[in-house]
C-alpha cells in the first residue's frame, strides 16, 4: 500500500504540471470567463458559446441553473465574469450592492413562456379550468421568473385556487421541463426556448397575463476581456438571429 | 419557526420514521440471508445494497423519476392502486427512502447476525422451536445491538437526505418538502435566518441521536465466542 502512495507522489508533480499546463490560454492574450447562465438560456447559450469562440481566441465555460441560486452564489462572490438572468431584478441588485459593474447591464433577451404538454391534443384556457390532469408543473416562482410568470397567468385566468393541490414545483425550468418531459406531470408551464421542435400541444399566453420575461445580462468582472466581448457578442445580429430560432423576442 | 417550516420537520420525522419501519420488515429477512447463506449468489446481492452508498443521489433520482412516471409499468401499477402517483407524493418519497437507505439497515443487522452462533440456534431447534421461533426467541434478541444500530442510523440517515428528493419530490408542502430541502430554499432565497434555525435544528437532532446510539453500544456491548 505504502509503496503506491510512494509511487504516486514520485508523479504527482508530473500530474500538477500537466494540469497546469491544461488551464493555460494557448494563445497569448486568450481568456477563459466564466459565464452564470439562468436555466431557461442554456442551451441558446451554448450555442452562442460556440459560435463566439469560433471567431474569438477567448473561451466561454457556462455554469447554469436558477436565477435565484445563481444569484444567492454571486452575493458571496462566485468565481463568474458575467451572469445571464432570467430577469432584470437579481442584476440591478447585484449592481446595486457592488457586486456587479456599474453600467453594464442591459436586456439580452425577452422570454416567452409556454403551456406545454407532450402527450396532450391541446392545451389551454379551458384545459386549465377543466382540471383533467394530475399534476401541472412550474419553476419555483422566488427562485425563478419563469416560475413567477407562470404564477401570474394562472393568477389572471382566476385559477389559482383550482390549480393550487395540482401544482408541482422544478427548482429552476430545467427541471420543471424534466418533470414534463418525463410523463411526471401531464403538463406544464416552460420557456419557449427549450421547446424547440418537439412533440405535443402548446399554448403561448397573451402577452399581457404576465409581464415580459426580460432578460438581463451583467458584467461580474471588469477585469475579464473575454466576458465583455462575449456579452458585445450577445447583442450583435448575429447572436440576435438565433436568439429568435430560440422563440426569444428581440430586447 | 413558521408554520410551512414547522411542517418540513414534521413530515421529515414522519419519512424517517416510515423508511425505519419499512426496511425494519424488508431488511431482517435480506440481512438474514445474507449473514447465512453461502450461495454464489451473495457477492452481487451484497453489491446492489451497497450501490446506495456510492451512486449520487442524482443517479438514483433519475432512475426513479423513470420508474414513477404514470407511463411506466411501476408507476402505473402504483397509480391504479392508491389513485395518487409515486412522483410528488410522500409515498414516493418512501419508496426512495427505502433505496437510499438500504444499506444503513442491512449492513449493521447483517453483521450481527453473522455473530449469533449455530449452537443456540441448533439448541433452539432441539428443543422443537420452529425456525421462524428460534428466529425471534434466540436471534434477535442476541442481535439487539444490531437492530438498534441498524434502525438509528437508518432513521438519521433519512433525516437528512436530499439529492432524491430534490429530484423526486416536487417541493410541495406538507407532502414532500422535507427539512433538507426548506433549507436548500432558504439558503437559494437569502433568507439565512429561517435557514439557521432548520439547520440547527437538524445538527442537534443528529447528534443527540448518534451520541446515544454510541452510549448504547457502549453500554452493552454483546460479547461474541
Amino acid at each position: 500500500m505504502i509503496c503506491v502512495f510512494r509511487a504516486f507522489a514520485r508523479v504527482l508533480p508530473a500530474f500538477g504540471l500537466a494540469f497546469w499546463l491544461a488551464l493555460q490560454p494557448t494563445t497569448a492574450g486568450a481568456e477563459v470567463a466564466r459565464v452564470a447562465v439562468a436555466s431557461n438560456f442554456s442551451t441558446a447559450a451554448k450555442l452562442l458559446a460556440a459560435e463566439f469562440e469560433a471567431t474569438s481566441i477567448h473561451r466561454i465555460r457556462l455554469s447554469s441553473g436558477s436565477t435565484g441560486k445563481l444569484y444567492s452564489q454571486l452575493r458571496l462572490q462566485a468565481p463568474f465574469d458575467a451572469f445571464l438572468a432570467a430577469d432584470q431584478e437579481r442584476p440591478r441588485l447585484l449592481e446595486a450592492g457592488g457586486f456587479a459593474v456599474a453600467g453594464s447591464r442591459f436586456t439580452y433577451a425577452v422570454g416567452r413562456l409556454v403551456l406545454w404538454s407532450p402527450t396532450a391534443d391541446s392545451v389551454g384556457p379551458r384545459d386549465l379550468e377543466r382540471g383533467e390532469f394530475r399534476r401541472i408543473a412550474i419553476a419555483q416562482p422566488a427562485l425563478a421568473p419563469y416560475g413567477a410568470a407562470a404564477i401570474e397567468v394562472i393568477e389572471s385566468l382566476g385559477l389559482r385556487a383550482t390549480l393550487e393541490p395540482k401544482l408541482v414545483y422544478g427548482e429552476n425550468i430545467g427541471q420543471t421541463f424534466a418533470f414534463v418531459a418525463s410523463g411526471n406531470a401531464e403538463l406544464g408551464f416552460v420557456a419557449a426556448s427549450q421547446l424547440g421542435d418537439r412533440a405535443g400541444a402548446r399554448w403561448l399566453p397573451p402577452e399581457a397575463s404576465h409581464l415580459p420575461v426580460r432578460q438581463d445580462a451583467v458584467l461580474i468582472n471588469a477585469d475579464s476581456m473575454a466576458a465583455r466581448e462575449f456579452l458585445a457578442f450577445l447583442r450583435s445580429d448575429a447572436a440576435l438571429a438565433l436568439l429568435h430560432d430560440f422563440g426569444y423576442a428581440p430586447p | 419557526m413558521t408554520t410551512p417550516d414547522l411542517a418540513a420537520l414534521v413530515l421529515t420525522a414522519w419519512l424517517a420514521f416510515a423508511t425505519t419501519a419499512v426496511l425494519l420488515v424488508i431488511g431482517t429477512p435480506l440481512a438474514w440471508w445474507l449473514a447465512r447463506t453461502e450461495s454464489a449468489g451473495k457477492p452481487f446481492i451484497e453489491a446492489l445494497v451497497a450501490l446506495p452508498l456510492v451512486l449520487p443521489p442524482t443517479v438514483l433520482g433519475f432512475y426513479l423519476l423513470l420508474l414513477f412516471n404514470p407511463g411506466a409499468p411501476l408507476g402505473a401499477f402504483w397509480l391504479s392502486v392508491t389513485g395518487d402517483t409515486l412522483t410528488f407524493s410522500f409515498a414516493g418519497l418512501v419508496v426512495a427512502s427505502v433505496v437510499y437507505s438500504l444499506p444503513f439497515m442491512v449492513q449493521p443487522l447483517a453483521s450481527a447476525f453473522s455473530s449469533v452462533a449455530r449452537a443456540p440456534m441448533e439448541a433452539a431447534a432441539s428443543l422443537r422451536a420452529s425456525p421462524l421461533d428460534a428466529f425471534f426467541s434466540v436471534a434477535v434478541p442476541l442481535s439487539a445491538r444490531g437492530f438498534i444500530t441498524a434502525a438509528v442510523l437508518t432513521f438519521a440517515h433519512t433525516l437528512g437526505e436530499f439529492g432524491v428528493v430534490l429530484m423526486v419530490g416536487g417541493n410541495l408542502p406538507d407532502r414532500t418538502r422535507v427539512v433538507s430541502i426548506a433549507i436548500y430554499e432558504h439558503v437559494e432565497t437569502l433568507a439565512y435566518r429561517e435557514a439557521h434555525a432548520l439547520s440547527a435544528i437538524l445538527l442537534l437532532v443528529s447528534f443527540v441521536v448518534l451520541t446515544l446510539v454510541y452510549a448504547f453500544n457502549r453500554r452493552h456491548s454483546v460479547r461474541v465466542g
